[in-house]
This record gives structure tokens, sequence and C-alpha cells, in this order.
């Protein structure tokens, strides 16, 4: 069943320990520079925005790779990329438009998020949910749950005010 | 790894920087964090130096395990001379700081000498630069970090800077990174202003390598699920420390009106729930933050609903604004609360100092100590919320006669007012007391009277004492890693045994500062979170060091020693009023006039409280005078300090 992680920057508490957990679990590192998800920060407003690799069905980093070095898991889904093959010329990091493909420059290697084999970290870590691993299509059924929920309670206040003023 | 963190002296005066390794016989003595900072304080300064002078040395810190895979490692530690109590000054913050430091290659930076000129520090992947600072003078501190950020063009560089107060040497000016971790006690932002240090500011991206990642990894999950699992850290996760407050007001634990009552009455306002609802209506259901790596995530993000900084956005109010704008001065609006917190966070003081020295003068006013002439007009009475606030401002900016005055500190100020002010005083050591109310609970006196900063809780309060838990679990806890067949009690009135809970939690303190981790991660709040036995394993995975809960123990001891040392080289003699581990008389002679049965009445008993000082200083193995004894510094290791071995 192809799952891939959903996200809910709102719950998001800006803590970074998925950046931590990921160089970690991949590296044996603690190091942000070599995390495959990036909080991206507006401290001024307090807003916190996770950012990470969509698994693109038309993926643009695979699309573009001259030596074609990546490639579709054929059990998880995610996009990876073989070191074997790769020769480093960062074009799929120029050409994703999350900024999901990132450059570490002291192993002079791309790399991206893997799902982790199936046990996100990311998600395995963030006690807030803010980040879900969840069955593709289903994150559709979790936005229409969400959205009616905030249809639900503007009523009730709409309502409520409605019997205020009368 | 964790352990090849450097150490860096920079020398202001001169612009001379050196950079060398931490020898690991330092690291099994010292740890880290605040533990090592205060052999380097204790090596570093010559007794008796000016606390504002080119000699007094700034030590900033992360701990051993600071952005490793250990839980919550976000605190960074400051420390140096105290300005504001002439003692040992020490201030902790969480945030993003002390992690970066560590990518960037530094556990520990030693600053020394003045800058001619105003300057910054910039620190990134091993290299230090000092840089101009002209432009940024003035600024508060969010404008500081954002404008440094601007002008080295990266995103992610992490600061701790100085606000205006820190320029002006307000004595408990504070240190800042983000928007509201502070490192608030003791004065350090004044410290930096006296050395023409505006901001150190970091940016890393070199790699520590987890020593046993897979362990540290699993444990790290382990420790989590034990942490979110207390229902303490849900409650702080949802409401914060406001929640304390609450809970502490409604029992009668709350200074009011300086020392006049120990509840705030009719305060709904300020109740957390309130708060939380503003926090909501501002920034929406999930307006929780946290530190780096942290699940507990207990500081809320608003926005001050009205009023002349409607709109502006802060974090906060914790536990210590609510007292400080709230009951202390007798103010009992939410929007005075946010806006006082927020003017504290831009302007870089200690919210704690200035709430409690303002109320201080209030009740000066009240009795007719103050008058308007030296208040240059102000009403300056109970209540008056717009008074509470002009004078925030008036002391960071030094305006006034009282502004001036009150921006030396507690002690400074009463030796220029004269007339009985020092009676009224709530301080020890020279530091005001949180607005806790600790007639009720004679551990809690015991804990504020010896901590070794000056009057404060996070240096050795039994919090866990409040909760009435059996003697069995009381023993388990307290027991641990070293023997105890002491008494002890689960009755908070009680002097029963007290001494060695306070003796028991400062070491467990020093340790959580020595690794450079949270409180809210240990047995402060939370009876069953971890402890020693946790952290020699936690160390394990993630340095490799190879140290017993027992040794962990000795050097939290040995650590807190050295701060005692330092303190008695600086003047510290027990009963002193000023510099001692005594309490305001007000704890003896004035009973609680408002609260719960067991707190209406109650007062610190004087004769029992110095019996409770005396055991203190029996488990440290100090004499009579609170002074270690050789046979104690031998134990330690200390005996030769100052030994300068790094």
């Amino acid at each position: 069943m192809e799952k891939i992680l959903m996200i809910n920057y709102e719950k998001c508490t800006g803590c970074r320990l998925c950046e931590l957990v990921c160089s970690v679990m991949h590296d044996g590192i603690s190091n942000p520079a070599r995390s495959r998800i990036k909080v991206m920060k507006w401290e001024q407003e307090g807003l916190y925005i996770p950012m990470t690799c969509q698994q693109c069905e038309d993926a643009p980093c695979m699309n573009v790779c001259p030596v074609k070095a990546i490639s579709r898991d054929g059990d998880l889904g995610f996009v990876m990329v073989d070191y074997d093959v790769c020769i480093g010329c960062r074009t799929c990091v120029a050409v994703c438009p999350f900024g999901a493909m990132n450059y570490n420059r002291t192993d002079k290697k791309v790399f991206k998020c893997d799902l982790c084999g199936g046990d996100p970290q990311c998600v395995r870590f963030c006690e807030v949910k803010a980040i879900e691993y969840v069955k593709a299509d289903d994150i559709s059924i979790y936005k229409k749950k969400g959205a009616a929920e905030r249809l639900h309670a503007a009523q009730k206040t709409a309502s409520a005010l409605q019997t205020a003023a009368a | 790894m964790a352990l090849n963190r450097k150490i860096a002296y920079i020398d202001l005066t001169t612009g001379k920087i050196e950079t060398r390794p931490i020898p690991l016989e330092v690291r099994k003595k010292f740890l880290g964090g605040r533990g090592l900072d205060a052999y380097l304080l204790y090596n570093h300064t010559k007794k008796g130096c000016d606390p504002l002078g080119p000699d007094n040395t700034l030590l900033v810190s992360g701990g051993i395990l600071t952005a490793t895979c250990a839980s919550a490692t976000a605190r960074t530690h400051v420390m140096a001379k105290s300005p504001l109590t002439g003692l040992l000054g020490s201030a902790n913050m969480g945030g993003f700081f002390a992690p970066e430091l560590a990518w960037a290659g530094f556990h520990h930076l030693v600053i020394k000498g003045k800058a001619e000129k105003p300057v910054y520090l910039f620190i990134h992947d091993g290299e230090i630069e000092i840089r101009d600072a002209a432009a940024l003078m003035g600024k508060t501190t969010t404008e500081t970090q954002w404008a440094i950020r601007k002008e080295l063009g990266d995103e992610d560089i992490k600061s701790m800077v100085i606000g205006p107060a820190g320029e002006n040497l307000v004595r408990f000016a504070n240190v800042m990174t983000g928007i509201k971790n502070s490192g608030g006690r003791t004065g350090m932002g004044a410290v930096m202003g006296s050395k023409n240090l505006k901001a150190v500011s970091v940016r890393g991206t070199m790699d520590i390598k987890i020593a046993h990642p897979v362990d540290a990894l699993e444990f790290n999950k382990k420790f989590i699920d034990q942490i979110t699992s207390a229902k303490v850290n849900q409650t702080q996760g949802t409401l914060g420390t406001p929640f304390i407050w609450g809970a502490t007001n409604s029992w009668g634990g709350i200074r009011t009106r300086n020392f006049q009552y120990n509840q705030c009455e009719y305060a709904d306002d300020i109740e957390p729930e309130r708060i939380d609802e503003i926090c909501e209506e501002t920034m929406g259901p999930y307006h929780m933050t946290g530190c780096f790596g942290c699940q507990v995530h207990c500081r809320a993000q608003y926005k001050i609903p009205s009023g002349p900084y409607a709109g502006k956005y802060d974090e906060g109010p914790e536990y210590t604004s609510q007292g400080a704008f709230g009951g202390e001065p007798d103010c009992k609006s939410a929007v005075t609360v946010l806006t006082g917190n927020h003017l504290v966070d831009q302007f870089g003081m200690d919210n704690l100092e200035t709430g409690s020295i303002i109320s201080w003068a209030m009740e000066l006013y009240e009795l007719g100590i103050l008058t308007s002439k030296e208040t240059d007009g102000l009403d300056l009475k109970f209540g008056n919320d717009e008074a509470l606030l002009e004078m925030v401002e008036r002391i960071c900016y030094r305006k006034g006669w009282l502004g001036d005055t009150l921006a030396d500190g507690g002690i400074p100020a009463s030796e220029k007012i004269g007339k009985k002010s020092f009676d009224y005083l709530i301080q020890v050591k020279g530091m005001s007391n949180l607005h806790s109310d600790e007639r009720g609970t004679p551990a809690l006196a015991l804990n504020i009277a010896t901590s070794s900063r000056g009057s404060d809780h996070l240096r050795s309060r039994p919090a866990i004492d409040l909760y009435h838990l059996p003697e069995e679990v009381l023993r388990k806890i307290y027991g641990n890693p070293v023997p105890y067949d002491g008494p002890l009690s689960s009755e908070h009135t009680s002097y029963e045994g007290k001494a060695w809970e306070v003796f028991w939690q400062e070491n467990c303190y020093m340790g959580v500062d020595c690794l450079g981790i949270c409180k809210y991660h240990t047995t402060f709040l939370g009876a069953t979170l971890p402890n020693f036995e946790d952290w020699s394993k936690v160390i394990y995975y993630n340095t490799g060091l190879e140290m017993t809960p027992r040794e962990i123990w000795d050097v939290a001891e040995r650590c807190n020693n050295l701060e005692r040392l330092f303190n008695l080289r600086e003047g510290l003699t027990r009963d002193d009023l000023k510099k001692g581990d005594t309490l305001n008389h007000r704890y003896f002679d004035e009973p609680c006039r408002r609260g719960a049965p067991d707190v209406i009445g109650a007062h610190i008993d004087r004769e029992k409280f110095t019996r409770m000082v005396d055991e203190f200083y029996e488990h440290h193995g100090w004499d009579e005078n609170g002074v270690p004894t050789a046979g104690t510094l031998e134990r330690m290791g200390l005996e030769k300090e100052p030994s300068h071995l790094i």
C-alpha cells in the first residue's frame, strides 16, 4: 500500500526534532544539514512549516536526471537515488519545485527522503502529529474532515451570534 | 563527536582568539554546561573583580549532550560574576542557540576584556569573527537578531543578544535568543553590555557523530514517551507554565502586593484558561511552541489583543510574567501581563526582577517612603497598570530618578532610598524572589535561601514536596544514586528531612545543567521523570563516555561546591541579609493572610529554619558557616582550586 507523508504545518511547534532524528537515523550523525526534512520558520510570526519530498508521481528530479540515477521504489513508492549511477550534477536539486532534493558538501552527494524504509522517524517522533504517514488516497479524506469541522464550528458561532442578536 | 566540541577563548580588548580541545579528564570532572562554566569562572576571574569591568569573564556554553540525539538539549548556559548580586551570576535559556553553537564546533566560550567599540561575534563552522555592531546599537532583542541575519544573509543564524537594557547596564538585563528565550537572571545582559558585546551569533553545519546511534534513537523515544506521559507535562504542553500560577494562586502561594498577601483575589482575567483563550483567539488552535527537540512545547504564542501594543506578536507569558505583571503589583488584566511580558522581551530585561522591584517600589510608595517627587509624578500605586508598564520602560532607559535608581538593582536602590526600604525588599543575596510565597513550605523556603545564584527556584526546589507522595516513593527518588536513610516527610509543612530533599535537588538540577537539557525533563515538576540512572545511559549512547549514576552525582556535587567556593570568595557569609543564606524577616514575622487551611497563618519558624540550614550544610560536608571543609574539598578533588586545567 503506497503511503506518503502528510504535513499539517499548523500543528508544528517548530522544535526540529524531525531534522535531528532524520540525520541520526540515516547517517548516525546529528546535523540538520543532513536532514531530509527541514522546518522553514518565520519566527517573528510564529509560523513553522516542515518541508520534505512529496514523492511526486511525475517527478521532475527523475525526469531531468541525465544518467537515470533516480527511480521509484516498487514497494513503498518513494523516489530514490542510485549512488552507483549518480554523477553528482545536482540538476535534480535545481529542478525540484519543493527544494526537497538536497546536497551535502561533506559527502558530496545529493540526498532525499526515503521514508526510512517504511517507518519514517520524523513521524515516529512527532508527538503533536504535524507529520503523519498515511495512505496516499486518504489525504483528501482528512482534509475533508478538517474542513467539515471548521464549517460546523463556523455555523455554530453564526447561530450563537444570531441568538445573541435576537 | 560531542566530545570533540571545543572551547574558545576570546579577548575583546586585544581581539585575540584561541580555540582548544576540552580534555577528557576535564569532561569527567565537570561534564560541561553550567558545571564546567563554574570551574572556568572560578579559574578565570580574580577575587573582587568589578562585574561590569573588563576583568569579569563571560562564559557561554552548551551541555555535554547539546545537539545530540538526547531529548530537549536546547539549553544555553551563561555565567559571569553578577552585577546584580556581586556573587555568582548564572542564567540558562532554551531556544536553538546552544545546538547551533555545537554544530559550529564549540561547547564553551570564554569571553574576556572589553571591546573598544560595539561589536558582535560571528561563530561559524569552527571560525570566530569579531564584527562591528555600530548599526545594531539601540535595537531591541528581536530587531538585533533579524538585522544580523540580514547583514550576513543567512536566515538560519541563531543569536544571543542584548536589548537596550543591556546596553544601558540595567543590572538585571538579560540575554535573549529568539522571541522569548531568556537567560534572565543575575544581569548577564549587563555584563555583555559592559564589554560592548551586543550579540553572539552562531551558524553550524558540522557533524556531531553519535556514539551509538541506534541505541540513542531508541532511548530518546523511550525518554520522550516517559516525559510526555507525565500529566504535568501534558498540561504544560496545553496551557504552558501559567497552569502553575492558577493552581498555586488558588492554594495561596502567590505573593501579592509585593509581600502583603499570598493570594491574588479576583484575578480571573489572568488565570491560565483566560490567557489560553487569548492565545487561541489571536493565534489559532495550535498555538504552543517549543525549544529544540522538545516534545513538551510549553510556550504559548500570542498577539496582544488590545492597548497601545495591540497586534504585537510574542511568546509566553509564562508563570513568572503572570506574577511579575499580575499578582505582585496587584494588576489583574491579561493585557497588562501580555504587554509587560512583551516589553521586557523586547528590552532584554529579567521579567521576574523587573516586576518584583517595581512591586517593592509600589509598597514603598504606599508607605510614603517614596513620594511623587521620587517617582517624577507617576502615581505608583498597586493596581495601576499604566504606571507599572511606564516604570518598565523607565527602568530600561534609566529615565527619571526612580527609573535610574531601580535599574541598579534592589540592594543599591534600597541604600539610595534609605528609610527602612530594605526591610520590604523581598530578596536573597541581592536577587529578587520569584513571586511564589514559600511561607507555608519550609523546603521551598530553604531552597530559595541557599540557592547559589541568589533567590531562585531553579537551583534546588523540591517542587514534588507539594505532592504528598508516599514516603516509600520519596525514598526511592531521594535515596538514589547515593543511599539515604535519614528522615523524609511527605508533609509539605514539615521541616523534617527537607534539607536532604533540597540537597538532592541541587545535585539533580546541576546534573541537568551540565547535560544541557531542560528541567521539565527531570525530577522537577514530575516525580516520574528521568534522572541520574537514565542520564548515565543517555550520555553513553550519545557521547560514548561511560559515567555511572554515582559519578554523575559526584560531578554535580563537585560543581555545586565550585559555585559555593566562588560565592565565598566574593563575600558570602551565612547570616548576611544581603549576601547570605537567609530570608527577609517577613518570612518569619508575618503569617500568611489568605489561602487554604494549610497556608493561612503559616510562616517560617526561625529556629527550625536555622536547624534546617545546619542540616543542609552537613549534607554537603560544609562547616557551620557554610564553608566546605578540607576533607570535603579533598573528597571532591577540589583541594587545589584554582587548578587551571583549562
